[in-house]
């Protein structure tokens, strides 16, 4: 852990910060969430460790909770979670060696993580701010969740304070400085665009790596660069 | 909650198969040697892939439109991110939008 605070600016630890402090109170609205759909305690603690993927765990709580069975919402949640196979194409080797590195750090892979890694210059840093976040998500979102458990009736709407609002401007506030690059925009706003077109009648976590074709509009043109 | 075993079985299989994708990307990449330009093309996709999701989180919820607030405070956090003000105003900027309008009433 110290070598992660001397290799990170103190700006980027801190952003990594915020960026868990959101997880946490993601987490506590999917803890409230759950027990109020009829789940006990154990249900979103186990998830949120064992799983560590809030869009798929969200998603599993509500088809079960609907009446759906739970090996389909398990199958749906994996859909939604394909993605970390191509995120794991994409990033260096900000693991490290040995058996139980890979193992924990291929678990702390999530989009915070793989966001903050992007947005770092030099393996070094990717590594530390890999790390940082992955593992600030490890404890902020099981924290959030059994929290929220706890506590849950006493949490209102928590779309009052726009929480919603901060998943997606995290990622955006991570990506934009790759997005400066012409050809990238181009296929970032082509795979967003396919997603979008593709959400109404597609199965949760499908318009997303549709969007993977986006990438197409890269290769095409190389002169650009 | 319905038949404990089987929603056991739906939150170990969950488990399970996206430890699988998370441990295989790395050990396919670790492998395989890409050629540079691969090399980058697999970091284009992962940008694409966050931009999608930012993209659909922000706009849509289930299969349909998630209303305005949401991504009108995305909006608002996406255009000070561009114009490099620090990740803190962003977030807060995004969130503080999206809990104004909804204030004044909009969904």
């Amino acid at each position: 852990m110290s070598s992660i605070y001397r290799t990170l600016a103190g700006g980027t630890l801190r952003d990594i910060a915020l960026a868990c402090l959101a997880v946490w109170f993601i987490g506590l609205s999917y803890g409230a969430i759950a027990v109020a759909s009829g789940f006990p305690l154990w249900v979103p603690a186990a998830q949120s460790v064992l799983v560590l993927a809030g869009a798929s765990e969200f998603l599993f709580i509500g088809i079960v909770a609907a009446g759906g069975s739970p090996l389909a919402a398990a199958a749906a949640g994996l859909l939604v979670n394909a993605r970390h196979l191509p995120y794991g194409l994409a990033l260096p080797d900000v693991t490290g060696p040995g058996l139980a590195r890979r193992l924990l750090g291929s678990h702390v892979m999530n989009d915070e993580s793989v966001v903050f890694t992007l947005a770092q210059e030099g393996l070094p840093r990717k590594r530390a701010a890999y790390w940082a976040c992955g593992l600030g998500v490890l404890l902020c979102w099981p924290a959030g969740a059994v929290l929220g458990a706890l506590i849950g009736g006493m949490i209102g709407n928590t779309g009052a304070f726009g929480l919603d609002a901060m998943f997606p401007a995290v990622i955006l506030a991570l990506i934009v400085p790759a997005l400066r690059d012409r050809v990238m925009l181009r296929a970032a706003l082509t795979g967003a665009a396919i997603a979008l077109a593709a959400t109404p009648f597609l199965p949760a976590g499908l318009p997303v790596l549709l969007a993977l074709a986006g990438v197409l509009a890269v290769i095409k043109k190389p002169a650009d660069q | 909650m319905k038949d404990t075993t089987l929603v056991v079985a739906g939150m170990l299989t969950l488990s399970a198969g996206t430890f699988a994708f998370r441990f295989s990307g790395p050990v396919l990449r670790q492998r395989i040697t890409f050629p540079p330009r691969a090399g980058k093309l697999l970091e284009a996709g992962a940008v694409v892939l966050l931009a999608a999701l930012a993209a659909t989180t922000a706009l849509t919820e289930g299969h349909g439109f998630a209303g305005p607030a949401r991504p009108a405070g995305v909006l608002a956090g996406g255009v000070l991110a561009w114009r490099k003000a620090p990740f803190l105003v962003v977030v807060l900027a995004a969130a503080a939008t999206t809990a104004v309008l909804r204030l004044l009433g909009v969904p």
